[in-house]
């Protein structure tokens, strides 16, 4: 199997390893015995691999229905005495927040880290919040990685720091961690516990008013114990013997700034964090006291800039400090060699060169990212579409949700209104139901639909909203590269599982409307679509068919493959296939319309709607 | 050692995330460092496609503007769209075959002339193939990725060997491909014109 070099115990092996795929071998020379999380990019790959693996290793995974659920299953995990961690997307912990803030206050008993997989630049989130605020609010201890090798140690001594203190650890990386490949040396695999045993303690993880005062109070007592701990910890090291610059970093800005350092033989020295929460005065006071300026290094928000003024105010430290409060750094999107080149050419007032190609000007044409050809989500958005117009019903409000699905935003389908989060799709389609008298249809995915939905459904059942509400149901949490779901006859360990009918669950609520369609049948589709958006009260449509990419994958092994074309003399440039459906592997040049043989997966609903049969299926041997 | 930095830019669906791993885990293979960047997340198909990689002494995962030494451009329009990345004299290696996207037909977008494009790179070593139609040959056009890799193969700059690039090609690809894809390795090798 793909991953089983994972579970190999040679000490030294060397591997080229996504982030991601290093914290597994991380949490596993930890010892884990449990993991659970929901995917989310930049995360997503954590999952994958224990997912491939947990089994063989003798984990307990799962793909929880939402985060909050997955900080629960581990905080229990960890409070029976097990290691567990738990990984979601930045936003994920905005869900899980309520559960993570209390398991600041209960402790662990077992090691408990939790990943939280930030995303500057918004490679593929709705916002780029900096995470690291959430080890400040909770009071946890932060540990930030910076390469794919730290991924991997870092994670053990964070199971260190947990069971140490007994308190969980945040584990803050960012895409450019999550997602970069780098030589990963093994260590040796840890211990696994196999099944806990949870002793009963009720004063301490039964959060009661009276036993949560208390639990505040030994929080903060061990917070100045960890502040010693990050000052000695091996996580914080002193890089180089300059006396000029002293730089202070984290996380990747500190890949950015040790190659320039090198490059421009800089006379510096860098502190580069790894253990920030709590903050290293000590050790950053002292840094400060052995260079004439700091330049603080890091991406989005002045976390470690904020501390280290706060700590020279303090110390009465009178040296220059640069960063992101006085304008020299971005504090918005990810870095890169160039951001950080041009901050230092300002503040250091240097030219550093750059031979950078200027190419001719030519105007390219935009290439955004689009429904894969094959989706049935693209069938199913022109099914609407067409049942729109024929209804005449110009001024519909859509409302959309998080998934690929959110692409059906792009012409010529223009089925995407308004969008806030996981699961939002139901709650703001009861708000536009009630607060317009505009048609209202809302869109989710079926994973999004477990994870978020169902609260909202009830929600607009029991207060009489009017509203078309369609679960795009493509038989896999899509989007983040293909996890099980409740939905789905598959755990975490890809053992067979009772799966959730999403039809029954939504005529349990209570709802009489429900149709079940498959959106490559077209026209069967227009139709319960216009039935829906004629009909008083909650319609439900489940657009169910399997995402295309698995369908491909199957079929790609199986040897088994075909493509369609255009039968260029029956063609008439109508436009239907190329315009209306607008499948990205159909293409017009000098007049005529194409079908791109090396993207067209077969699906055939373009032949379905052509009105002029010009489209045939080709195999290909 | 002063990194060599590729930068793979194309279009989802083409392999260019397989193609740049491979190349990584032939780093691997030769004892060299390699740090690499990739992108995940929406867009599995269709949408542009960039990896970012040095091989030798950094750190750093991304290639700054004028820090490439060598292009792979899987699509023309996707190879001209990082040249900023490239530098006076870098090779850039383009697949001349066009992948249109949905704005030409939906926005009114044009997709410029291949030869127009190629002919804007001037200062840089172009080496151009039609790489998806020589993966058609050996009979399927998925093993465009690897065309590619046997003309990246061929750069003077390049730093692995050609053997340690077929050995990472059969540890990472399926056994049941391994022949069409080293044909297409060697078909993309020749056609190389440096």
């Amino acid at each position: 199997m793909k991953y089983d070099f994972m579970l190999s115990d040679e000490v030294g092996r060397k591997e080229f390893l996504l982030g991601n795929e290093a914290i597994v071998r991380g949490a596993l020379e930890a010892g884990i015995d449990f993991a659970s999380t929901y995917p989310g990019t930049p995360s997503s790959e954590i999952g994958n691999t224990l997912f491939a693996i947990a089994k063989k290793a003798g984990i307990y995974f799962e793909f929880s229905s939402n985060e909050k659920v997955a900080m629960e299953v581990s905080a229990a995990a960890s409070a029976s005495g097990l290691r567990a961690l738990v990984f979601f997307k930045h936003v994920g912990l905005n869900v899980a927040a309520d559960a993570f803030m209390s398991t600041a206050y209960v402790g662990t008993r077992g090691g408990l880290v939790i990943v939280s997989a930030d995303d500057p630049s918004m490679h593929s989130s709705q916002n780029e919040q900096d995470n690291r605020y959430y080890a400040l609010i909770s009071r946890m201890p932060l540990v930030e990685p910076s390469s794919a090798q730290e991924m991997k140690d870092y994670i053990k001594e964070a199971y260190e720091i947990s069971e140490k203190y007994e308190i969980p650890v945040l584990f803050r990386t960012t895409t450019r961690v999550n997602h970069v490949r780098g030589i990963v040396e093994f260590g040796p695999l840890g211990k696994k516990r196999g099944k806990g045993y949870f002793k009963k303690d009720p004063k301490r993880f039964v959060i009661l008013p009276s036993h949560a005062r208390v639990l505040h109070k030994v929080l903060l007592e061990k917070l100045e114990k960890l502040e010693e701990e990050a000052n000695r910890s091996k996580l914080n090291r002193i890089e180089g013997n300059g006396k000029k610059i002293g730089f202070i970093t984290s996380g990747v800005a500190y890949n950015y700034i040790a190659d320039l350092v090198d490059e421009l033989n800089l006379d510096a020295k860098i502190l580069k964090l790894g253990f920030t929460h709590p903050f290293p005065r000590k050790l950053v006071r002292d840094f400060m006291n052995t260079v004439e300026k700091i330049i603080v290094v890091e991406e989005l928000d002045p976390y470690l800039e904020t501390q280290t003024r706060l700590l020279a105010q303090m110390e009465k430290i009178d040296i220059p400090i640069h960063g992101k409060m006085d304008g020299y750094f971005p504090r918005k999107y990810e870095y890169n060699p160039d951001v950080i080149k041009d901050a230092l050419e300002k503040i250091l007032g240097i030219k550093i060169e750059r031979n950078t190609y200027d190419p001719p000007e030519i105007s390219l044409p935009p290439r955004p990212p689009v429904l894969c050809p094959g989706c049935p989500h693209r069938a199913t958005y022109y099914a609407a579409m067409m049942a729109l117009k024929q209804l005449k019903i110009k001024d519909a409000i859509i409302t959309s949700d998080i998934g690929c699905y959110t692409l059906g935003i792009q012409k010529p389908y223009e089925m995407a209104d308004y969008l806030l989060c996981m699961g939002s799709s139901i709650g703001t389609a009861v708000g536009f139901s009630k607060a317009t008298n505009q048609k209202v249809i809302g869109f989710v995915g079926d994973s999004t639909f477990f994870h978020a939905a169902i609260p909202g459904l009830i929600d607009a059942y029991h207060n009489k909203a009017n509203l078309v509400y369609v679960v795009l149901d493509n038989r896999t949490t899509a989007m983040t590269g293909h996890q099980p779901h409740p939905g789905l006859p598959m755990d975490g360990l890809g053992n067979e599982a009772p799966s959730v009918d999403i039809e029954k669950l939504v005529r349990g609520i209570g709802i009489d409307f429900v149709k079940t369609v498959d959106p490559y049948d077209v026209k069967e589709t227009i139709k319960v679509f216009k039935e829906a958006l004629k009909h008083e009260g909650i319609a439900v449509i489940i657009a169910k068919k399997e995402c295309a990419l698995l369908w491909d994958a199957r079929r790609r092994k199986q040897g088994v493959w075909w493509v369609y074309e255009i039968v260029q003399d029956k063609c008439t440039q109508c436009g239907l296939c190329s315009d209306w459906l607008a499948c990205a592997a159909i293409y017009k040049k000098n007049g005529k319309i194409y079908i791109n043989d090396a993207l067209c997966d077969g699906c055939g609903v373009c032949a379905t709607i052509c009105p002029f049969d010009a489209i045939v299926k080709k195999v290909i041997r | 050692m002063k990194p060599v930095a590729i930068v793979y830019a194309g279009v989802g669906g083409q392999g260019v995330l397989t193609a740049s791993s491979i190349v990584g885990r032939a780093a691997l293979l030769s004892n060299m460092n390699v740090v690499m960047s990739e992108v995940h997340g929406m867009a599995q198909r269709g949408g542009i496609v960039v990896t970012e990689m040095k091989i030798g002494r950094a750190r750093g995962p991304l290639v700054g503007n004028g820090e490439a030494d060598i292009i792979v451009g899987f699509e023309p329009v996707e190879a001209y769209r990082v040249l900023h990345k490239a530098k006076k004299g870098s090779y850039v290696i383009v697949n001349t075959e066009p992948i249109i996207p949905t704005t030409v037909s939906l926005e009114g977008e044009e997709y410029p002339d291949v030869n127009t494009l190629l002919e804007n790179m001037k200062d840089l070593k172009v080496v151009a193939l039609e790489a998806t139609e020589l993966a058609r040959k050996v009979g399927n056009v998925i093993a465009m990725n690897i065309v590619m890799l046997g003309a990246l193969t061929k750069i003077p700059v390049f730093p692995i060997k050609k053997e340690t690039v077929i050995e990472a090609i059969k540890r990472t690809i399926n056994p049941k491909y391994h022949e069409i894809n080293l044909r297409a390795f060697e078909l993309g090798y020749e056609a190389a014109n440096l």
